[in-house]
């Protein structure tokens, strides 16, 4: 295999499987040679549908696909709304290898521990390729060499853009509805599956090469509002039910009691004070784990002391949020994933929560998205060296365990770029010389705040000089990393062997990184 | 030592691990199984060998379980089941640097330092104990006492030893160690073993009596000498938490010029008196739980005691730490009452406690006013002056002085 180095000096290979790899210029290099680039052409058109009602309702599972003629080699998507709830994944993946297929490639917008109930059909050949997001078991697998095909890890705006610009082409979207009609029109605010927003499914719906909607909830046409267009469905699966839905919003809205993760978020929220970014209109955006919700109340708290409303939050809503939102601190939520039920109320009710998608949210050939209008993002990590660069998919022994979700995105986009993380778990510093695995250039991130200290990137000395000024605990990035190898110890490298067993693409689509194959496996 | 015989220290959880020792007549062998092996892997192997050099250990059979535990926790794992075993420290061979044997120099802290916040620390969970120096407490107590079980005392006094020889993991509040009651074995082999990681302070439980507190005076003299430490530089807070002690507390307070504060423990009290909480809330005239008013007389014989040696009076804990409110009145009473600081055992409780002592924003504008009316006069020549309707003195002056200092201090 030949190999060359893209301009983070991360190794990755000149082509798979046929296909030339492009190798990562820049966070924000026009690769497009030649100009704008044409879009994938909209799916083959059909056939001019007979005069009046087409009927897309089918009887079963078999019936469906029966029609839908899925061959060896297919490639099939999903969306990840349902979370550890969903039954559709798992459901399609078993049929079809009932069926005798194989060789199929899946691209999910993410996968949930429920899903390491494929890792038979990866191990038997009947998928060897994921292309999207491979998290726990599945990700543990894929560092193990045990699906056959290089995969590929793309955040939610580069799955979006390589959807739309044809770098895969999707055979079938199966896309798990909580609220469909007969005529394929669906959302995800209503019925016993309920999840807020349906918008990862969007990209899929418009240019896949068939679509199905599967929903246990069929309500009469028309299904409004409708997230999926039934312009874009061909077939209708009514079914007993799309997933568990204890699991689907399994989000926690606890504070958390670690003190070393509420000390990290009050410095969040001290730094986003101090810096002046929290100021009247500003935008936000921060996920749902521990550090990120509560950096949310603690800035809350400081936006009601200062009289500081903000214009929107941006990403996964929380019932914290939506609290926000009706006590008018927030002017709006742009909501991708809801978390918990108080968040699916709010996104079926209230007109200023907004129901988004990856174009709009995350598209990185988009016109500008959501994320572009963000003033700040607060985002994690599982490495960060000391070039900023940060590792969101690997730990630090090499094992695939996350996807990027919207990190890349996010990150790239918003004003300013704040890291949170502890500075060691456990034993395992998260501050290194190099990152294991390279999935964010440091171009753009801003800060790393620490339990132990804040690091602004040296680009930064505005935010640096502010936050010296309002005595936050700054300090050189090396420096924290050389007191937290004090306390953990240095520790080995992981060893890998040379074969590719997935490829991290940036969000244009180049190759920002290699995961490798561990030895030994 | 009995073949049958397994000796283990630790806990199989996060930041931890659970070792084993394993005598038999075999040459010595590990066996390390470790959810951070990749990365740390061969050096759980390097320090457990040289611990078992260190320990002149040839035969038998260490078995490690590991959930990525600091080194310093690892070796103490390690020291508590080779002493357990009967083997004794013998040199430090290996090239590797051992924390252990080698004392930190630290300097003595300052006597009348504030003490406003200390925080309890469970003695033998290191977890708790690796950021514990983060959140702002000015006093860590790392407790050898009613937070470690009987069987574990043995292992604690080791990690916390240990953990004390970290001089990496501390750099901001005060260290201290609340060792068990002298009357027991396990007390006296608490001091004998902490004073080599040179706590600044030793919290000394169920202070009954003078003599108490001279016996651990002695006692520490003995060890800093041994340790080649300066004398007296290891202050003592004594906690008084009996009817006999609060009887005591003036002598016990003058007992020693290790002396630096007198705690009240609270909980220990109100049983040691038998009282008996309002069966319905509201009842017999106390004003919710933060009121124990069983103990409002305690809590002024310690206060007086510890003023007049010229030390802190420091107030209990309060156990409710979910709830703030209750905190924060239990704070205004102890403040009221003359205490300097209040214990807390969570660090959620260490902000609502430093708002509740520090002084308020009209306190602060009100003596400074003072201040400046009293440094006028003194430019102008005049003597006595008013404020506020009320004649302003050199006691006035020098507590409206503290008021200023101490906000200075909490911005």
């Amino acid at each position: 295999m030949e190999w060359t180095t893209n301009t983070l000096g991360r190794k990755i290979p000149v082509d798979i499987g046929g296909k030339t790899c492009a190798p990562f210029q820049g966070a924000f290099i026009d690769r497009r040679k030649g100009g704008p680039k044409a879009l994938s052409p909209e799916r083959t058109s059909q056939a001019a549908p007979l005069r009046q009602k087409p009927d897309k309702r089918v009887a079963d599972w078999d019936d469906l696909f029966d029609r839908l003629d899925l061959r060896d080699g297919a490639s099939i998507s999903f969306h990840h709304h349902l979370r550890n709830g969903d039954k559709i994944v798992n459901e399609v993946v078993a049929r079809l290898a009932a069926r005798g297929l194989r060789d199929l490639t899946i691209v999910p917008t993410a996968l949930f521990p429920v899903h390491d109930a494929l890792l038979p059909y990866i191990r038997e050949g009947v998928v060897t390729k994921i292309e999207g997001s491979m998290n726990g078991a599945i990700g543990a697998a894929c560092s193990r060499g045990e699906i056959r095909r290089t995969c590929v890890l793309r955040s939610h705006g580069g799955r979006q853009r390589a959807i739309q610009e044809g770098d895969i082409s999707i055979d079938v979207a199966f896309i798990a509805a909580p609220a469909a009609d007969p005529y394929g029109n669906a959302n995800g605010l209503f019925g016993p599956s309920a999840c807020g927003p349906l918008g990862y499914a969007k990209p899929d719906s418009e240019y896949a090469g068939k679509v199905v909607v599967i929903t246990d909830n069929l309500v009469p046409y028309p299904c409004a509002p409708w997230s999926i267009h039934g312009a874009n469905v061909d077939y209708v699966l009514k079914v007993e039910s799309i997933g568990d839905s204890s699991k689907i919003v399994s989000g926690t809205t606890q504070l958390t009691r670690s003190p070393t993760q509420l000390r990290i978020a009050q410095l969040a929220a001290r730094f986003i004070e101090a810096t002046g970014l929290m100021k009247d209109g500003f935008s936000f955006q921060a996920g749902a784990g521990g550090i990120s919700l509560a950096a949310t109340v603690f800035l809350a708290e400081r936006m009601r002391r200062a009289g500081v409303k903000a214009s929107f939050a941006h990403g996964g809503a929380t019932s914290v949020l939506v609290d926000l939102l009706e006590e008018g601190l927030l002017g709006s939520i742009v909501d991708l994933q809801s978390f918990d039920l108080d968040a699916v109320r709010s996104c079926a009710r209230n007109p200023r929560h907004i129901e988004s998608d990856p174009y709009a949210s995350y598209g990185p050939h988009a016109r500008g998205c959501v994320a572009n209008m963000l003033d700040v993002a607060l985002m994690g990590a599982t490495e960060i060296d000391i070039g900023f660069n940060v590792n969101v998919v690997t730990h630090s022994d090499g094992v695939l365990l996350h996807g990027i979700g919207g990190h890349s995105d996010a990150c790239a986009s918003a004003g300013c770029t704040i890291i949170t993380a502890p500075s060691f778990r456990k034993r395992i510093p998260i501050i290194r010389e190099q990152v294991t695995t390279l999935t964010c250039p440091g171009e753009v991130i801003d800060v790393l705040i620490t339990e132990r200290g804040i690091a602004v990137n040296p680009k930064r000395e505005d935010l640096l000089w502010k936050a010296k000024k309002a005595d936050l605990p700054c300090k050189e990035i090396s420096q924290l990393m050389r007191e937290v190898l004090t306390i953990t110890g240095t520790p080995a490298s992981p060893r890998f062997t040379d074969r590719p067993v997935a490829l991290i693409e940036w969000r244009d689509g180049s190759i920002i990184d290699t995961v490798w194959l561990l030895e030994g496996e | 030592m009995s073949e049958l015989q397994v000796f283990e220290a630790g806990f199989a959880s996060k930041s931890d691990c659970l070792v084993r020792y394993v005598p038999s007549a075999c040459p010595v062998s590990i066996t390390a199984k470790s959810s951070v092996a990749v990365l740390f892997g061969d050096a759980i192997q390097c320090s457990a060998q040289d611990m078992l050099a260190s320990y002149g250990v040839t035969t038998g059979r260490l078995e490690i379980e590991d959930d990525g535990a600091l080194d310093f926790v690892l070796r103490a794992r390690i020291e508590a089941v080779l002493r357990k075993a009967g083997f004794v420290f013998q040199s430090c061979p290996s090239l590797q640097k051992d924390w252990a044997h080698t004392s930190p120099r630290r300097a003595p802290s300052d006597r009348d330092r504030t003490r406003q916040v200390r925080l309890y620390v469970p003695g033998d969970q290191p977890h708790f104990a690796i950021n514990a120096d983060l959140f702002g407490a000015d006093v860590l107590v790392f407790d050898l006492e009613d937070s470690v079980a009987e069987e574990r005392k043995f292992e604690a006094r080791i990690l916390v030893r240990r953990l004390l020889e970290s001089e990496f993991l501390f750099e901001r509040s005060e260290l201290a160690v609340r060792v068990n009651a002298l009357r027991t074995e396990c007390g006296k082999a608490d001091v004998a073993e902490i004073v080599a990681g040179h706590p600044h302070a030793i919290l000394l439980p169920k202070c009954e009596s003078a003599e108490d507190v001279k016996v651990l005076d002695t006692l520490l003299s003995l060890q800093e000498q041994e340790k080649g430490l300066e004398r007296g530089s290891i202050h003592i807070m004594p906690i008084i938490e009996t009817s006999k002690g609060v009887l005591a507390a003036a002598e016990i307070a003058r007992a020693s010029d290790r002396n630096v504060a007198l705690c009240f423990g609270y909980e220990d009290f109100s049983r040691d008196i038998c009282a008996r909480p309002a069966p319905v809330e509201g009842a017999g005239a106390t004003q919710g739980k933060s009121a124990q008013i069983e103990a409002l007389l305690a809590r002024q014989m310690i206060v007086l005691a510890a003023r007049s040696a010229g030390i802190q009076p420091l107030d209990s804990v309060f156990s409710d730490i979910e709830d703030t409110d209750g905190l924060t009145e239990s704070c205004y009473l102890a403040r009221a009452l003359g205490f300097e600081g209040k214990a807390v055992i969570h660090p959620s409780q260490i902000e609502p406690v430093r708002r509740a002592f520090s002084p308020s924003d009209e306190e602060v504008e009100r003596a400074k006013a003072i201040v400046a009316a009293y440094e006028n006069s003194l430019k102008e020549g005049r003597g006595a002056v008013d404020f506020d309707g009320q004649m302003i003195d050199a006691p006035l002056v020098s507590k409206a002085r503290r008021i200023i200092e101490e906000s200075a201090r909490g911005a």
